[in-house]
């Protein structure tokens, strides 16, 4: 495929997702609610991914620690160990790492899901009941994405410091309340809200792709490893450029 | 052939679908009367199943009319279409049952929708009297891939049912099926149709379900109504492109 092709698909994709979410906007948040299905969607979607987001967040605080702490022994500053890890975990690794996580759970979940209801004709079979597949589906589960990944994100946090904490203990001693103490004290709320105010946007991105992904999917159960594939690989690469941009925005507010 | 009655209930007419270049449907014209079986034969790929997409809405034509109950579905709003569609049903030929849903909340689905003040014991009663009605009543609390292909045909058709419409569209609802399967299908197509007095369009190359179930076959090819006929006229024209189906 010539350059010029692939580059012209390229913009006929980013406006396929672009009208996507527009149509997101103008049809999935009008009446009727579709409640139900949405607190179906948030317990699937946050509760279910609890235990993969917790342990890959206490594996992460843990890791983290012990790679970081040979690095602050040879200048001398071990004992900034729980405010430098708490720091990094808070800010960044926390937040992007679950949203990764999420989306390779998530993303393709809902790309496989939707993509296999379109080409065995679920969709259509709703269509033809008078049923809106917009609102039912893809509303309530990117609304489900959106309000599930921040909440998840908070516990990973939490998870990933007491993961720090016994990382800490491995190789020196400290209560668990200095831990605690040296790490709140580090972190006030310019840390806090724009780490997490990013991670509804990722959540939205991961929502919206796999939505996109599975309700376009097309040529039969090759088409839905596709969907599925393809949700996962664009809403990770849209975690990191929604990072960077909420990284610039951030400074530009003063938050850093 | 069945004694109909002549208030037509779907018209179509000059209906033009294409993809891209390729013209599948190229001024097709159709009429078919309340109470009556329609089944349209044509070989795969002349546009048998894009015919009953655009008289559902689910692909848009790109010219000519289609009138279900003297209302023109090609022009309608999204809201209006959803009203539309509450009178005609739509059996797919993948059944298209919702496979994370029970057999009862397939059935369910579609009445809470439509019918938003009716009583939880009404549901009740009418996802049974479906099921009763395809002699599966036993399967009320089953998931769709416990259940065999004839069965699973027979709850698309309960669901297809519940809403009591007055028009349904049959997507080959015996392909892939065993003889005496499909003959159960055939039969259950015209029990119901006796029952609720529904008039249909019938997709299908199944010459037996033809034979069974057509008050009318009408000939596809080259996206426009070649012929029609009853099954026994059809069958003794000499006319090649019709005598294939036959042999």
């Amino acid at each position: 495929m010539s350059l010029a092709i692939r580059f012209k698909s390229f913009l006929d994709e980013t406006g396929n997702i672009a009208r996507f979410t527009g149509r997101f906007f103008s049809v999935g948040t009008k009446p009727r609610y579709e409640n139900k299905e949405f607190f179906n969607q948030c317990y699937i979607i946050g509760y279910r991914s609890l235990p993969l987001v917790g342990l890959t967040a206490f594996i992460m605080g843990l890791v983290l620690t012990m790679q970081l702490r040979p690095s602050l022994v040879d200048y001398g500053v071990e004992s900034q160990l729980p405010v430098m890890v708490g720091l990094a975990i808070v800010r960044e690794i926390g937040p992007v790492i679950t949203a990764l996580i999420f989306a390779g759970k998530i993303g393709s979940s809902i790309g496989a899901e939707l993509g296999s209801m379109k080409v065995t004709e679920q969709i259509d079979a709703m269509t033809v009941s008078g049923i809106k597949p917009f609102k039912y589906l893809v509303a309530t589960r990117v609304l489900a994405t959106t309000l599930m990944l921040p909440l998840l994100t908070i516990l990973g946090d939490a998870i990933s410091l007491f993961g720090a904490y016994l990382g800490v203990n491995i190789r020196s001693v400290t209560s668990f309340d200095l831990f605690f103490l040296q790490v709140f004290k580090s972190l006030d709320f310019s840390d806090v809200l724009p780490a997490i105010l990013k991670t509804l946007f990722f959540g939205f991105a991961v929502g919206i792709v796999g939505c996109y992904k599975g309700f376009n999917s097309t040529k039969g159960t090759q088409g839905v490893g596709v969907s599925a594939n393809s949700a996962v690989v664009l809403s990770s690469v849209l975690i990191f450029i929604i990072d960077l941009l909420a990284v610039q925005i951030t400074e530009l507010l003063g938050f850093n | 052939m069945k004694a109909v009655s002549k208030e037509p209930v779907i018209v179509i007419k000059d209906l033009v679908k294409a993809f891209g270049d390729n013209k599948i449907l190229d001024g097709f014209n159709l009429t078919v009367e309340k109470g009556s079986n329609v089944v349209i034969l044509g070989k795969s790929g002349s546009g048998k199943s894009v015919l009953i997409k655009c008289i559902i809405g689910l692909l848009q034509s790109d010219s000519g009319s289609i009138h279900v109950f003297k209302e023109n579905i090609s022009k309608m709003t999204e809201d209006e279409l959803d009203q539309a569609r509450s009178k005609i049903g739509f059996l797919f030929q993948s059944n298209a049952l919702y496979d994370s849903m029970t057999i009862r909340e397939n059935l369910e689905f579609p009445l809470l929708r439509h019918w938003v003040d009716i009583t939880k014991e009404e549901v009740e009663r009418l996802v049974n009297e479906a099921l009763e009605n395809v002699d599966l009543l036993h399967t009320v609390d089953m998931m769709p891939s416990e259940l065999s292909g004839g069965m699973l045909k027979r709850v698309a058709l309960a669901r297809t049912m519940i809403l009591r419409p007055e028009v349904i569209l049959y997507d080959e609802p015996t392909t892939g099926l065993d003889p005496v399967t499909s003959r159960e299908i055939e039969n259950l197509i015209l029990k119901l149709q006796k029952k609720n007095h529904t008039s249909s369009i019938i997709i299908s190359h199944d010459m037996n379900c033809v034979k069974n179930t057509a008050d009318l076959v009408v000939l596809l090819l080259e996206g426009k109504c070649y012929t029609k006929g009853t099954f026994e006229e059809l069958k003794q024209s000499t006319d090649e492109n019709i005598k294939q189906f036959f042999e």
